[in-house]
């Protein structure tokens, strides 16, 4: 873990070392540690720490990246040098777009000194709080935290310099019933582990697994569901990554116009819905510029500063993501794509919007989630771990799950109520109440 | 590297760093480097000697080292462009111990010295030590004889490293060519080469030096309809193999003719994007699909998918067991039923079949990744549900003392566990060609290549799409179809399998990302079949209006 000065130190370094056209450094470190179990004991347990440096150096339009883990004058001069080479042999690249000057970044708090002190034996007593009400309940607990601490510096020879550290903990627990008749599903995900108790979260999978046991078939077809923010969240995200400029200009996406040209400006969903990105949310901060790969693997960021953007305002499409190069081609903004989504909801409680609730069906989680239709954003998966029936304002039953065949611009045109955001999967999501969300199969599964 | 991963790869043409999101702690390299050789054996050897000497001086009861070069290459393009081009290289040595009876993982990045690997070990053993009191019972593993020093290299002809990076921008340059020419409007087009050079050392007595190549050629053309406004797809009909750049040279005998061309070990991917053109373009004329029910007739490029999902997923141990509950899920393949002897999965016809030797396939490998030599064996004989997919640590369980080979880590730096085998269809015993299987049939359905998937999450109820529908009407193919997906459950979609073409129509599909694990890791697999056909299957139309 470097602090911004000796990130900064390094990449000046590097910097001072380039002679190609342009040169670009990134720098990215941390530690990383999971621990996961199955049948009520530990399975895996793993930490590990890393830090690469890569560097690309652009002659014209033609760019060469290498990576090094090591960080002596010496190493970081031949790193330079071959990513120089690398770029001298490289067809060109017609869409290069040149190299951002010095930008300004929001100040965003995503690191907690709480996650970063997380050891083994954090996460075996954050495993153990998990395993051990259900052994004593008789019920099987299976279940995954991983937590990681890094940070991420940019510079490039125009200027250009970021800095960020970050935490982050997911925790995912699943409960079934000794039988295999109940299942149970819960997940958390956190920058300040101080706010995670997998106790908490496993109670609420406890509750679902043993509520969820001997379900009843119902017909399937199209029913008034209740999703919560963990059933939704990856169609929404699905949607989001869908909403590219280039691709809705080109006539290959949801949002291409017949005729030609795009969406943009046309209401397409309730005029309830309201997305956007914000990285100065409280609840959830975000690197203040975009990119950066994997598990401080490599990856990176073009530079773009990462701002508040409204994606679909009262029900219109406000914004497409574009790359540099599109931009530049259409004369407009280049907002980069979006990370952490934030929809709008209402006051009500998950229990309020059952309270709500004629008939209908409670969906916890959905499973499986692939594209059927890319032109109309059909997506099939399964609901999983926890579905239940919904009468006069009270679960009556669970139920056998469903497959379904939906498209989130169909199910957020038959938006009914929206109620408290809550984090999912690294984004703030409501519970929605839907109509006509359309069930197609009946699974034996649990 | 996973699906999400490999996606982000191919959307790099955008970025102005053009950093992809690479696989853990890989490095970007020259093209040159993944020519250079490796850490050599004798060094391997001394490497894996003090990680053991070291975990079992600290109490370690078996001990496991894999030391692991990984390298990729990606040539990305779309229309008269490169979009990126990209070299990555891996490093390091993973242990695994068992101490107080509970395993302990721990790897480490770029390892030189003894002292690295040794620190590994020690750091293994400490974690293995930190869990042993939230286990409910010591592992049990299956013992196995150690080899001594052995070796194991893909039987390829042609190193795909070696080819030149022009080489391969200039052929996917005339496949883009090819693809504009012949009605599409846009193509993507991907070469990705792998080489695993791995390094298998066990306190058992193994030293396993293995060289795994895989290639996968791949493109999506899309044809847009200006008057509708609708697009159209069809990716490439190729698998992902267990070969080197010969898989790039199509020979008459790889290719299989009918109403589209596919192929077998060879593939001749100009001809496929110029068929893949026009076919994106009369997809736009297709028949919408009736819903309701039809006998499918199954290519090979497309069933392999439904094999994998709803065969090789439930039929994994670990799933059996719960191992996978929080992630993957379980399987309806429950012990009881394999223990009745008499679970019906499928039809008489139905012989399915686990193989880590098939050549030229993604899991044929030497020895698994704890060191046990690979081999073949039935999973569904005649129908009947017969054994699982297992490994060291899960053998006992099901009443066997060795196990099936079949244990994988996707890089250096991640923990082995039971991973899938190649599991594939075997062939039909009468002489039975895909004309003579389709002119039986009334009202069906001809599916080629493979699309959207999803099953759920104990392998009941799946829904596939795919790339070709033609609709068979009275023995005879009577035009395109489109919108078409087929819904079933597993048992009762094997049991409906009606007939099977002979081996001469067998080929393999298959899959660079088969995903399982948290973090998750992927896994390249292959799964055979001849051409089969499926009774009175459920088929949605999937056309909606937004």
């Amino acid at each position: 873990m470097l602090t911004r000065e000796e990130a900064k130190k390094i990449i000046d370094k590097v910097l001072s070392y380039a002679k190609a056209d342009e040169t670009a450094v990134s720098l990215s470190g941390g530690r990383t540690g999971n621990i996961r179990y199955a049948r009520n004991s530990v399975s895996t347990s793993g930490e590990s720490d890393n830090m690469s440096l890569a560097i690309t150096a652009v002659y014209g339009k033609r760019s060469g990246t290498a990576t090094i883990n090591e960080f002596d004058d010496a190493s970081l001069e031949k790193t330079v040098r071959r990513a120089e080479e690398i770029a001298r042999l490289a067809p060109e690249n017609p869409e290069y777009m040149p190299m951002l000057g010095p930008q300004k970044y929001l100040d965003t708090n995503t690191y907690a000194e709480s996650t970063a002190k997380i050891d083994p034996e954090y996460r075996a007593k954050a495993a153990f709080d998990s395993i051990d009400p259900c052994r004593q309940k008789n019920l099987t607990a299976a279940g995954y935290l991983e937590d990681s601490t890094g940070f991420s510096a940019i510079g490039n020879s125009k200027g250009l310099f970021g800095y960020n550290r970050s935490t982050g903990v997911e925790f995912s627990i699943t409960v079934r019933t000794a039988d295999g008749l109940g299942s149970g599903y819960a997940a958390r995900d956190v920058n300040d582990t101080s706010k995670l108790s997998t106790k908490a979260a496993t109670e609420v999978a406890m509750q679902k697994a043993l509520a969820s046991s001997s379900a009843r078939a119902l017909e399937p077809g199209k029913y008034t569901v209740i999703l919560e923010p963990t059933a939704s969240v990856e169609l929404l995200q699905n949607m989001m990554g869908s909403m590219d400029a280039r691709n809705a200009d080109e006539g290959r996406s949801f949002l291409s116009k017949k005729g030609g040209g795009t969406r943009l400006g046309e209401k397409l969903f309730d005029e309830r819905v309201n997305i956007i990105t914000d990285p100065m949310n409280a609840e959830l901060p975000l690197s203040p510029f975009g990119g950066g790969g994997g598990r401080f693997g490599g990856g990176g960021s073009d530079g773009r500063p990462q701002e508040r953007v409204a994606w679909i305002e009262n029900g219109v499409v406000k914004n497409m993501y574009y790359s540099r190069y599109w931009a530049d081609k259409k004369g407009v903004k280049a907002i980069p794509s979006p990370g952490g989504i934030i929809m709008a909801g209402g006051t009500q409680s998950l229990a309020d919007l059952i309270k709500s609730t004629d008939k209908g069906i409670l969906v916890t989680r959905l499973w499986y989630i692939r594209a059927v239709d890319p032109q109309t954003l059909l997506y099939t998966g399964l609901t999983r771990d926890g579905t239940f029936y919904i009468e006069n304002g009270q679960i009556k039953f669970p139920v056998k799950n469903f497959r379904f065949n939906e498209s989130p611009v169909i199910m957020l045109n038959n938006l009914e109520a929206l109620g408290k955001p809550v984090r999912a999967g690294g984004h703030l999501i409501p519970p929605m109440k839907i109509r006509d969300f359309t069930f197609t199969s009946l699974s034996d599964a649990v | 590297m996973n699906r999400r991963d490999f996606t982000n790869i191919l959307g790099m043409g955008t970025a102005g760093l053009m950093l992809p999101s690479l696989p853990a702690f890989s490095r970007t390299v020259a093209p040159e480097a993944l020519l250079e050789t490796g850490v050599d054996v004798a060094t391997k050897k001394r490497l894996a000697d003090a990680a053991m000497n070291a975990a079992k001086s600290r109490g370690a009861t078996y001990t496991d080292v894999r030391i692991g070069r990984y390298l990729n290459q990606f040539v990305v393009t779309r229309e008269d462009k490169v979009q990126n081009i990209v070299n990555t290289e891996s490093y390091g040595v993973g242990v695994r111990v068992i101490a107080d009876g509970c395993w302990g993982f721990a790897a480490v990045v770029d390892a030189r010295s003894e002292a690295d690997t040794a620190k590994a070990a020690e750091k293994a053993v400490a974690i293995a030590k930190a869990n042993a009191r939230l286990m409910k019972e010591p592992v049990q593993l299956a013992p196995q004889k150690g080899y001594g020093e052995v070796s194991w290299k893909a039987p390829i002809t042609k190193n795909a490293f070696e080819v030149p990076i022009k080489e391969k921008v200039d052929l996917l340059m005339e496949v883009n060519g090819a693809a504009l020419k012949n009605g599409a409007n846009y193509v993507n087009s991907v070469l990705f080469m792998v080489n695993e050079q791995k390094y298998f050392a066990s306190t058992d007595g193994t030293y396993a030096d293995q060289d795994i190549h895989r290639m996968w050629p791949l493109f999506t053309v899309t044809a847009i309809d200006p008057k509708t406004g609708k697009f159209e797809t069809r990716q490439s009909l190729s698998a992902p193999m267990g070969m080197g750049y010969e898989y790039l040279q199509a020979n008459p005998s790889d290719k299989v003719t009918g109403i589209t061309t596919r192929y077998n070990k060879g593939y001749d991917m100009l001809e496929d994007v110029t068929a893949a053109a026009k076919q994106a373009r009369a997809k736009h004329a297709a028949k919408s699909v009736e819903a309701g029910k039809y006998d499918l007739v199954l290519d090979p490029s497309h069933l392999w998918l439904t094999i994998h999902e709803s065969v090789g997923h439930p039929l994994e141990l670990d799933r059996v067991l719960g191992y996978e509950a929080n992630f993957a899920g379980t399987s309806f393949a429950t012990l009881d039923k394999w223990k009745s002897k008499n679970f019906n999965y499928g039809s008489k016809l139905v012989n399915l079949v686990a193989d880590k030797t098939q050549v030229g396939s993604l899991g044929a490998v030497g020895y698994d990744d704890e060191g046990v030599k690979c081999k073949q064996w039935d999973l569904v004989k005649d129908g009947t549900l017969v054994n699982y997919q297992a490994i060291r640590d899960q053998v006992h369980i099901i009443g066997e003392n060795e196990s099936q080979g079949c244990c994988y880590a996707d890089s250096w730096s991640s923990v082995q566990f039971q991973r899938m085998a190649n599991v594939s269809l075997a062939a039909g015993k009468t002489p039975l060609s895909v004309q003579q299987m389709i002119k039986d049939v009334k009202k069906g359905i001809y599916i080629i290549g493979d699309g959207s998937f999803s099953i759920d999450q104990q392998r009941y109820n799946f829904q596939f799409g795919g790339q070709l529908f033609y609709e068979i009407k009275n023995g005879e193919i009577a035009g395109m179809l489109k919108d078409v997906a087929y819904q079933s459950n597993t048992q009762e979609f094997w049991n409906s399998c009606a007939a099977v073409c002979d081996e001469k129509d067998y080929r393999l599909g298959g899959s660079f990302f088969d995903g399982k694990g948290q973090p998750p890791q992927s896994s390249a697999v292959s799964h055979g079949s001849s051409t089969t056909r499926f009774n009175g299957v459920n088929v949605i139309n999937t056309a909606r209006k937004i």
